[in-house]
């Protein structure tokens, strides 16, 4: 098999990459632009920045999105751990892929069919809309992605491991503690991870399930663009970018942590 | 028997979640899809689906969906081949994989920029001698911009289908004699076919219902049943009409799921 890529090849690569990156960089580009409009670079400056961090508003909105993305990923991945654990105990193989297929209703689920479907439920139950029902709606839709994450992790563990534990006196609890949790611990740091990054950047459902008062950096972003080009939403996304690189960065650990740990366990 | 019991407890969060998140909202929408504005019981949120309107709105919109994801797959499947052929490639998948963790409205925003009437694409169009377009607010854009969001999706699945793949068959491929492009389609592809499946329903069904990138990049030239329901649920205020177009989107939802359904999906 040729292993050599053709120059035109490399040359289709690059244009993928190109026009998959541009867009970002264009955007932080013009968020040091003087001018006001995102076609005519006058000069630099920082004050789009100055303005950003001087905007309490916005900063109360920043506020809101991580506490709702640090609180959802705690409670998803505290019932996403359940959840794994569920679906990995069932004895029934008919059992194992209903709760499975349930389990991926909301994750192939368009948002805005979760948004609207929430949007019933919170009105339905008398939820007033706002801080609660998005909380709850993310806690909801990132469950199932802890529990992909971490069942597989259960899958490969050997069952001899439990039955060992038994057999030296642990109890349930014992079990559970110290040897089931250390070992899908890589798969709950995964699942937490993505729970905080997909209640972190979703717009859809949390547009439906918030009310007046409460507002996330998604849905801001949404309602300030389609007002129109305004250089501060640039800036708003350099900041962004550069958060999602360090994400991207402490992802790229957790999954090789992962690897190294599955890889030294399956090969005895 | 009380040792079961309360082994068995511990699922009560898990199981809730099950009934009051997956199920109970389903039931909810087709409930609602039965009431009229007035919330009265009737079936006229249905007879209303059958006329020409929604019936050429969910064609047009399925018909985006259908151009999306070839345009998607047609781009996507030469850059995973040429990803699995690099020296580092899951450094490179890696950086494929980037942009779509960045946040979706901030791509939609940059695109606002681009596409205007003095951005960058229109001076690129006037530099090589096309001159200045309406670009933005088109179906031309709507289209641009949603296979820019989803190519990373695309390749992600399909690279690892390739990546999977024996050498070792494409070698006994050519040993017997096959070309390249009978390699291609009779040994290559039906191998990934399942990486195709996997990335086509990534792309298909946000493809029918991302409303934000109809409303900001499209206009309001292009309407999905995405932005129907949308429009139903927050604008009009019609629930029954918006919960009745989100039972068709779940009916064809689940089609495409088992249409795509790959054997290796799940455990």
């Amino acid at each position: 098999m040729e292993r050599r890529i053709s120059p035109f090849s490399k040359l289709f690569l690059a244009i993928i990459f190109f026009v998959l990156y541009a867009p970002i960089f264009f955007l932080v580009f013009y968020s040091f632009n003087s001018g006001e409009t995102m076609y005519n670079f006058e000069g630099f400056t920082l004050d789009w920045y100055r303005e950003l961090f001087g905007d309490t508003r916005l900063l109360i909105i920043v506020l809101n999105t991580v506490v709702v993305a640090l609180l959802s990923a705690l409670f998803s991945t505290i019932i996403g751990i359940i959840g794994a654990l569920a679906i990995y105990m069932a004895k029934r193989k008919q059992t194992k892929h209903t709760l499975l297929a349930m389990n991926n209703v909301l994750i192939v689920s368009p948002d805005v069919i979760i948004g609207a479907s929430f949007l019933i439920l919170f009105t339905t139950a008398g939820i007033k809309l706002g801080f609660y029902s998005v909380l709850l709606s993310h806690i909801a839709f990132c469950i199932p992605i802890v529990v992909l994450m971490v069942l597989p992790k259960l899958m490969e563990m050997s069952p001899s491991l439990i039955d060992a534990a038994r057999d030296l006196g642990a109890n349930h609890w014992d079990v559970m503690t110290k040897v089931i949790i250390p070992y899908i611990s890589p798969g709950i740091l995964a699942g937490f991870f993505m729970a905080l990054t997909y209640s972190f950047d979703d717009f859809a459902v949390t547009f439906f399930v918030t009310g007046n008062g409460f507002s996330t950096l998604s849905v801001e972003i949404y309602s300030l663009a389609r007002r129109g080009i305004s250089l501060s939403i640039n800036a708003l996304s350099a900041l962004l970018f550069l958060f999602t690189m360090i994400l991207v960065v402490i992802y790229y650990f957790i999954v090789q942590n992962n690897k190294v740990n599955g890889a030294g366990v399956r090969k005895r | 028997m009380d040792r079961k019991l309360t082994g068995n407890l511990f699922k009560i969060p898990y199981y809730l979640w099950i009934i009051l998140f997956v199920v109970g909202p389903i039931l909810l929408v087709l409930y609602y899809s039965f009431f009229d504005i007035e919330g009265h019981f009737s079936l006229t949120n249905y007879q209303k689906f059958f006329t020409p309107v929604y019936l050429k709105m969910t064609f047009s919109s399925f018909w985006y969906a259908f151009l999306i994801t070839a345009i998607t797959l047609l781009i996507s499947y030469p850059v995973a081949y040429l990803l699995t052929k690099t020296k580092h490639k899951q450094l490179w998948l890696l950086l494929i994989i980037v942009p779509s963790w960045i946040n979706l409205l901030l791509k939609a925003y940059a695109f606002l920029g681009i596409f205007g009437t003095y951005g960058a694409a229109n001076s690129f169009l006037k530099i090589i001698g096309i001159g200045q377009k309406q670009i933005l607010f088109t179906d031309f854009s709507f289209v641009f911009v949603s296979v820019y969001i989803f190519i990373p999706f695309m390749i992600l699945p399909i690279f690892n289908a390739l990546d999977e793949l024996n050498p070792a068959l494409i070698d006994a491929a050519n040993d017997l004699g096959a070309s390249k492009w009978t390699t291609f389609r009779r040994v290559i592809f039906p191998l990934t076919i399942d990486g195709v499946k996997s990335g086509c329903q990534v792309t298909f069904i946000p493809a029918l219902s991302l409303f934000m990138l109809t409303r900001l990049i499209a206009g309001n030239r292009v309407i999905t049943l995405g932005t129907a329901i949308e429009q139903h649920f927050l604008v009009t205020q019609d629930w029954g009409m918006g919960s009745t177009i989100a039972v068709f989107l779940i009916i064809a939802m689940f089609l495409i799921m088992v249409m795509t359904n790959t054997r290796k999906r799940g455990v």
